[in-house]
């Protein structure tokens, strides 16, 4: 039986770790995901869980502790943010490429420069090629459900890739929402128990992780790397039916929100997805054809679902909550607008990024940008492709 | 049970032949060292930093390792050793361990240990997981081409330090990690090397890594290339490092500091620095005082180590 709980999204995910009861947690503070290792030191304390609690000095140790439990068969997490998430890049890719399935849960604030500690998607974004299946959260309750389901994607067997399960920094992380929990027992049931093919401890046999690999094997290494990130799709697709199956909420790479008959549609990832619904009612309200895509999976990039989604809409806007500092656009413009090439009939397609730092943005920025849509389909002119909006200044702003 | 040379050399060996470490090369030497120094029939899982020893012996699809073995990157050997660790502890609660005594080792060079994985190594003693970290100290980052380390001794002659008409090699003197390892307040820290039949080595490697908790053994570990000698010299190097009190032979056991050997004669420093390339231009005339210089730091961390050790406390443990 499901209940209904006030959680934040740091305790929804703290509270799914301790419902799945992992082998091994390494632990770093670091705004603002330090609150899933406090809850989580809490559930040790109280002898609630049965992990080895590892308290290392850095984010890097953290991975790097998390790739060593992992090598020996153990099931092994860490929480992170922004230059947290920094420091363990090099361990990303070793981790990625040890093909270790190891879950993070990534709370998005922007990476430093000057320092701030509020949410933006930079900090995963400079991540996206490092070889993690990267799933996203637009509130509470998908944080929790994406977490129960990332280790089953991420230890299929022809996937074996570690997993970030994002949700946005104090939106979600710090926002109490009411949410539905899940029974211990159907939650253990469903995420099942860990059975690595082989591990360093434990075995008949030992085994040889993190070699020195030459120019005749190491492009092969990779090209199964990447294989494996094109098999995550259909573990993402698998599981997620399974979730509905036993907990009734679907799930699948993106949201359509009102795309049936769209004509301008935005497709952007996290938190703003719910104040862009609520524009779209209004928009719809007032006679316009408006429509969301709310990106619930960036890697693997769902390239040919995404295309099809936007195949019969006329213009659209990708927002990027990330700069990509390409002098064309962010990550995820990149990716929509590659997407979008085979289309006989592409929409117009520009970027906005938006939200950087924290910079807030309200239903009426939102209404902004469908406006833009529209004002691009009456005149057939795309005009600028590269967007910033929400600055304090109005005369910076295109929109 | 007392050091059996012969019966030890017998044993199976964990570390094998086939990998591609240079000839006179200490780093292989602590390799098999440290593995035989493992109780037949306990397990192991070694972690190693990048460096030397992880190119040369496993280089795909090869091993050169017997016993589990993982790589993962430079300055992070001891913090993933942490989580293999932190799994055995966890598997083995949860009933899904083999019933094997299982020992975690980790291999670093110096510059995995005294520099870029200091961090990771202070805090995985700090936290006290039960593994025993071996630095083969060969004194400068040589598996990139001899560049100075934290480790790299005063005017020694390095490709970041060369040897210049401004110049007469590095500048600062070595960082005494054994020491620092050792205010960690761990129960065993050790200083040894390659001299005799191993003993010291061997009786080190096993008191480490049969002590429970974090342990660290510094094994000074010379580099044909880095040090520019001939292969023959390594074992007389190694006999002149300690003979001069360059390498003092020590281990420290829950606090307390016990020198395991005292020279008959403490000979002068320049013995030492006679038999290396990297020291060469310090015998060149003009360059007296450096010499000079080497011998009262070599005089200074001597007293103060028989200090530590109690003028009289060579009776050790042995």
């Amino acid at each position: 039986m499901s209940r209904r709980d006030r959680l934040s999204g740091n305790e929804a995910v703290a509270y799914a770790m301790k419902q799945i009861d992992p082998d091994v947690f390494a632990a770093f503070p670091i705004t603002p995901s330090t609150e899933i290792p406090q809850y989580f030191a809490q559930y040790v304390a109280n002898g609630q869980v049965n992990t080895e609690y590892v308290t290392v000095e850095s984010e890097h140790s953290s991975m790097s502790t998390c790739i060593g439990a992992e090598a020996a068969g153990a099931r092994a997490v860490t929480a992170t943010s922004s230059a947290g998430l920094a420091y363990m890049y090099e361990m990303l890719y070793v981790a990625a490429t040890s093909r270790l399935p190891i879950t993070l849960a990534c709370v998005n604030r922007t990476l430093t420069g000057p320092i701030n500690i509020n949410n933006d998607h930079s900090d995963a974004m400079g991540a996206r090629d490092s070889g993690w299946i990267q799933i996203y959260a637009e509130n509470n309750q998908e944080a929790y459900d994406n977490y129960l389901q990332a280790m089953r994607i991420a230890e299929t067997p022809d996937v074996r890739l570690p997993i970030m399960i994002c949700q946005d920094g104090f939106i979600t992380s710090h926002a109490v929402e009411n949410i539905l929990l899940e029974d211990d027992a159907a939650v253990k049931a469903f995420v099942g128990e860990y059975r690595p093919e082989a591990a360093l401890i434990g075995r008949e046999s030992p085994l040889a992780v993190g070699p020195y690999d030459t120019c005749p094997y190491c492009m092969e290494h990779k090209v199964m790397e990447a294989e494996a990130m094109k098999n995550a799709k259909r573990a993402i697709l698998d599981v997620a039916a399974d979730f509905e199956r036993t907990f009734g909420r679907k799930y699948g790479f993106f949201e359509e929100y009102r795309m049936e008959d769209a004509e301008v549609a935005l497709v952007l990832i996290g938190s703003t997805a719910g104040t862009a619904k609520a524009c779209v009612e209004d928009l719809r309200a007032k006679g316009i054809k408006a429509g969301l895509i709310k990106l619930r999976v960036f890697r693997p990039f769902p390239m040919e679902e995404i295309a099809r989604a936007l195949a019969h809409v006329k213009a659209c806007a990708v927002m990027d909550k990330c700069e990509g500092n390409s002098a064309c656009g962010g990550p995820l413009f990149a990716e929509v607008r590659s997407a979008c090439y085979d289309l006989p009939d592409r929409p117009k397609l520009i970027n906005v990024v938006y939200g950087l730092a924290g910079r807030d943005c309200p239903v009426t920025d939102i209404e902004r940008v469908y406006r833009h849509l529209m004002r691009i389909l009456e005149t057939g002119e795309t005009g600028p492709l590269y967007i910033h909006m929400g600055q304090r200044t109005a005369e910076e702003e295109v929109l | 049970m007392p050091y059996n040379h012969k019966e030890e050399l017998s044993k199976p060996e964990r570390f094998v032949g086939g990998h591609r470490l240079c000839a006179g090369c200490g780093a292989g030497i602590v390799a098999r060292a440290m593995t035989r120094a493992l109780d037949e029939g306990d397990k192991a899982v070694i972690c190693n930093a990048t460096g030397c020893v992880e190119v040369s012996t496993f280089t795909y699809p090869y091993t050169s390792w017997e016993d589990s073995y993982i790589h993962s990157a430079f300055e992070n050997a001891a913090a993933t050793c942490g989580g293999v660790e932190a799994a055995f502890n966890v598997l083995k609660r949860k009933g899904k361990m083999d019933g094997a005594n299982y020992k975690f080792l980790v291999l670093g060079g110096d510059g995995g240990t005294y520099d870029i994985g200091f961090q990771s190594l202070s805090g995985a003693m700090e936290r006290g997981h039960d593994m025993t970290y071996f630095c083969y100290d060969n004194e400068a980052y040589m598996n990139t081409g001899i560049q100075r380390s934290g480790s790299t001794p005063r005017f020694a002659n390095a490709t970041t330090t060369p040897v210049g008409s401004a110049s007469t090699g590095k500048k600062q003197n070595k960082k005494d990690l054994t020491a620092i390892m050792v205010a960690h307040g761990i129960p065993y820290a050790a200083q040894t090397t390659f001299i005799g039949n191993f003993k010291d080595l061997h009786e080190k490697a096993h008191r480490a890594i049969y002590t429970p908790g974090p342990a660290f053994v510094n094994v000074m570990a010379p580099c044909p290339r880095g040090w520019q000698y001939s292969a023959e010299m390594l074992p007389e190097i190694c006999r002149l490092a300690v003979e001069t009190c360059v390498w003092p032979l020590y281990e420290v056991i829950e606090g307390r500091w016990y020198l395991n050997y005292m020279p008959k004669k403490k000979l002068p420093v320049e013995e030492f620095l006679k038999t290396q390339g990297r020291f060469r231009h310090m015998f060149k005339p003009g360059n007296e005082w450096t010499i000079e210089e080497a011998q009262k730091y070599v005089d200074t961390k001597w007293e103060d180590l028989l200090e530590k050790c109690g003028r009289d406390s060579l009776t050790a443990i042995r």
